[in-house]
């Protein structure tokens, strides 16, 4: 996609403007306006209800899902409206992979799982030889650092791996696709502590290269692996910075009380 | 310390009478199968031989075998298969993978219950002044497995869309969210997931539609053709309505005729519903989640 046609602030990979969302007749969203960095690693937290799910779901309209969601205000995706008119949600899925609480592996082989995307998208345009496949499924491995322990059984169902190899697969198939922005909503939430781990080690090794907006509850996670911080609350963002900064010497006293756990 | 008390005996007293009541009730239930199968097993066992499957009817149904009414069975099956499955499996899809949850979803999904519901007599008229007199088809193969499909066409939609509802969530949440279509969505991940408890919706309706006698009645069986039929427009012989005739209407027909016509008959929906249950525990072994 060409960044530069959009009207909006190339620094920004997401940017939302004047955001407002409703459930029916509760707000979840008000007048939100954050400017997600490109390449960079943003981490959202505040306590639960707080929208930071809902902020999360509206950046790839997965939020419309639900019948009885309304919105006001823009969502800028790589400098372009996504409720622009002429929008494609199938387009704006390709651009914006995502990555869920629980890992969602179909219940297919793995190699088939990375492959899925592609198949739907490239596979369908041009002919692509078995040799190009297997390139696509090794370097999709290998960026999320699961090639080693699954080469010898690509062709075993996905499902009978542990959670964390779902969860990096979960991440790898998006990749075939070349999204420019990955969202995770608590994505090591279902996760052992050395499951955590090692997905937050792969998520600060992705940063650079795709643009990460994360949602995390767990206040050490967002302190270790993300570069920026956006601290929400009751449907607004009360503070963003850097996320040594906002740790270190929030401007807010919310934002002081939340993170020294005086509320959650 | 630990021992009973009266109140703990007295507890224990209780839940033993209830297990006791809950068992009885469930021998109640199997003790009427026990006897059906074992009556025709006794009684109609003497009359089963080759010749009785695969000869027609002779001396004004005395006699004879039962040839013309087991393919007549088998057309009806068939055709009200090919009717109803089309039908029932994208009606299901639709409901379960399309349909917002609005006022007319919810008003189809009553109508398919009460249409579970009808007595089979009354479909039976419904398919008579249907397609027997309207569409012109008379009484043939095509309007009695018409009448059927209608009859049994519920039973396929709350299966499939059953097996539809069994498939995770998440499976659709990650298809979508790789910007893959419903379409693309229920082709790739949900029909290959749902697709053995849709087969087993569609066997049970074959055993269901097998053994329906009243609406076939006046739409397409007929007590006796001498001959098989060649076409969906040929009346037909029918297993049901053959054991219904000489059961009530034809005279002097042996006892064991009668008691064989219902073993058969019996056999093949008992058979198909084992394949069914066979069927189901082989895919679900397969499956991966």
């Amino acid at each position: 996609m060409d960044n530069t046609a959009g009207t909006r602030n190339g620094d920004f990979a997401i940017e939302t403007r004047g955001l407002n969302l409703w459930y029916g007749d509760f707000q979840a969203l008000f007048d939100v306006d954050l400017g997600v960095k490109r390449g960079m690693i943003t981490s959202m937290i505040g306590p639960s209800g707080c929208g930071k799910t809902t902020l999360l779901r509206t950046c790839n309209r997965i939020i419309e899902r639900l019948g009885y969601v309304r919105t006001t205000g823009n969502v800028y995706v790589l400098g372009h409206d996504i409720f622009g008119d002429d929008v494609e949600l199938v387009q704006v899925r390709k651009q914006i992979g995502m990555v869920f609480q629980r890992p969602n592996p179909l219940p297919i082989s793995i190699r088939d799982n990375v492959l899925f995307g592609f198949k739907l998208h490239e596979a369908r345009l041009r002919k692509v030889s078995a040799a190009e496949e297997d390139e696509v499924l090794e370097s999709s491995l290998r960026q999320v650092l699961l090639w080693d322990t699954v080469k010898d059984r690509l062709d075993k169902p996905a499902t009978g791996l542990s959670l964390e190899e779902q969860q990096k697969l979960c991440i790898a198939r998006l990749l075939p696709v070349k999204p420019q922005v990955l969202l995770m909503d608590e994505p090591c939430s279902a996760l052992d502590p050395a499951g955590t781990e090692a997905v937050e080690e792969l998520i600060w090794k992705l940063r650079g290269e795709y643009t990460i907006l994360i949602v995390t509850h767990n206040m050490a996670q967002a302190r270790r692996a993300s570069e920026e911080c956006v601290f929400m609350l009751l449907g607004k963002i009360i503070e963003h910075g850097r996320t040594e900064e906002l740790f270190l010497s929030p401007e807010h006293s919310e934002t002081a009380d939340y993170i020294e756990g005086r509320f959650g | 310390m630990f021992t009973a008390t009266p109140l703990n005996r007295r507890s224990y007293r209780n839940q033993s009478l209830a297990k006791a009541v809950f068992f009885l009730m469930t021998v109640v239930l199997v003790i009427p199968v026990l006897l059906i199968v074992g009556t025709l097993v006794v009684k109609g066992a003497p009359a089963i031989s080759w010749e009785f499957l695969f000869t027609a009817p002779t001396d004004n149904m005395t006699a004879g075998g039962i040839f013309p009414a087991l393919v007549g069975t088998i057309w009806l099956v068939v055709v009200a298969l090919l009717a109803s499955v089309p039908v029932g499996v994208a009606a299901a899809l639709y409901l379960s993978e399309y349909a917002p949850d609005n006022l007319l979803t919810r008003t189809i999904n009553l109508a398919i219950i009460n249409l579970a519901g009808v007595p089979s007599i009354v479909h039976a008229l419904f398919g008579f002044g249907a397609f027997v007199l309207f569409f012109r088809m008379g009484q043939s193969i095509l309007a009695a497995s018409l009448t059927l499909a209608v009859m049994t066409l519920p039973v396929v939609i709350v299966a499939t869309r059953e097996s539809l509802q069994a498939v995770p969530q998440a499976f659709r949440e990650a298809c979508w969210n790789m910007g893959a279509t419903r379409w693309q969505t229920i082709r790739k991940v949900v029909l290959p997931n749902s697709i053995s408890g849709i087969l087993t919706g569609v066997i049970l309706e074959v055993s269901r539609t097998a053994g329906e006698t009243a609406p076939i009645m006046f739409t397409g069986a007929t007590a006796f053709v001498a001959f098989l039929p060649e076409g969906v427009l040929d009346q037909t012989m029918a297993m049901s309505y053959h054991l219904y005739y000489i059961a009530t209407q034809a005279t002097n027909v042996p006892e064991e005729l009668t008691f064989g016509v219902a073993l058969v008959l019996i056999a093949i929906v008992l058979m198909m519903n084992a394949v069914s249950i066979g069927f189901r525990v082989y895919l679900r072994g397969l499956k991966k989640w």
